[in-house]
């Protein structure tokens, strides 16, 4: 059985979403190495969201030393992430 | 008393209970959290555990804090043994004065007791309680963990004492306190809830959209948020009990809740908590 986080993504793919997620939200247009919180289009509150949705959406957990906002701090940053992530829950 | 072994207890599981919690977990000090309410508190772990994330993505504690330090209950006796205890309940005055006196009862005299109240007159609210001298303000602005100034209140009848032991407590949790006197409002609320009441009205009177008044604040005057995403941030439902407090005690009917905000209140548009107030907040909140 499998779920929508299950099959083997691309960064590509991650990218796109994550590019997709933020320009709704944020209602701006972004390029995926844009400093996101230095543009202002980011806040404290909204980085919540990011994480809940990233998780949500792409089956990883962030914890511990992940948690910083380098992290975050770019679609390309965050997208590094997420396939760290998912390359070693897979082993 | 000022055993950093003990826990603090706080008065109420909302977004400033939660967030003070929060606060007070990052920085090693365990916390017994008690609210009426079975249901809230059974969210409360999740939500603190939550919260304790992103002020770690912030840099604002380290990393591996946790909600174990975290007791919840709707026990009043469980203040005890608590060091301080943090009243943060509704912003009614029937809510607060019950959740003082009864706790103020089962604690020795010479605890630090806090009310975190938006606009209440603390020498008011110390009247409910059995040792007035040992209560003062700390007014938390939301969240705790990210905004470490705070509005520190001597009532009249706050003991030197107990200050010390506010300014002691909010030492340790990294937070600058700003000593100021009693009376509605304190200062901040005094003049930003009486500002988010116009830019409401503002809005509801269609000279401005509320994009527009937030992007004139940040834009022009360096604000942050802007006083209608500050509304959603604080809860329209909070704002709302706020201002009824402040017309209530100051009669200046520019503390009367407009109708937009009413409305919005009333329909469950509680602003970022419920995922929409004047703005907005799809997904997660």
């Amino acid at each position: 059985m499998s779920t929508p986080t299950d099959h083997i993504i691309g960064a590509d793919e991650v990218r796109a979403d994550l590019a997709h997620f933020i320009e709704r939200q944020t209602k701006a247009p972004v390029t995926t190495n844009l400093d996101l919180f230095a543009s202002g289009l980011i806040s404290s509150l909204f980085a919540m969201e990011l994480i809940v949705y990233v998780e949500g959406t792409f089956g990883v957990s962030v914890q511990g030393d992940d948690l910083k906002l380098n992290n975050f701090r770019t679609i390309d940053a965050i997208c590094a992430l997420v396939i760290g992530l998912r390359g070693n829950r897979c082993g | 008393m000022t055993d950093q072994t003990s826990p603090v207890a706080i008065l109420g599981a909302g977004v400033m209970g939660t967030g003070i919690a929060v606060l007070l977990l990052g920085c090693g000090i365990p916390v017994t959290l008690i609210d009426i309410d079975e249901a809230r508190l059974a969210e409360a772990g999740a939500n603190v555990s939550r919260q304790l994330r992103l002020s770690q993505l912030m840099g604002q504690m380290p990393p591996g804090a946790c909600s174990g330090g975290m007791t919840t209950t709707t026990d009043m006796g469980r203040v005890a043994d608590a060091q301080a205890v943090i009243e943060a309940v509704t912003e009614r005055l029937e809510a607060k004065s019950a959740a003082l006196a009864s706790a103020t009862a089962a604690v020795d005299p010479g605890t630090l007791v806090v009310s975190n109240t938006s606009a209440i007159p603390i020498d008011e609210l110390a009247g409910f309680t059995t040792h007035p001298e040992d209560v003062v303000g700390i007014h938390f602005m939301n969240p705790p963990y990210l905004i470490r100034t705070v509005e520190l209140i001597a009532g009249p009848r706050s003991a030197a004492t107990a200050l010390k032991q506010a300014e002691d407590l909010l030492s340790t949790l990294g937070c600058t306190p700003v000593l100021v006197g009693d009376g509605p409002g304190f200062v901040i609320n005094r003049i930003l809830q009486w500002a988010i009441n116009e830019a409401a009205r503002i809005v509801q009177s269609g000279v401005a959209t509320p994009d527009a008044v937030d992007a004139l604040f940040t834009g022009c005057l360096g604000h942050r948020t802007g006083p209608l995403a500050t509304a959603d941030i604080i809860g329209l439902d909070n704002v709302a009990d706020s201002l009824t407090v402040l017309l209530e005690r100051t009669g200046d009917e520019g503390y009367r809740p407009c109708e937009l905000l009413l409305e919005k209140v009333a329909v469950g548009e509680r602003g970022r908590k419920s995922g929409r107030g004047f703005f907005d907040y799809e997904g997660a909140r």
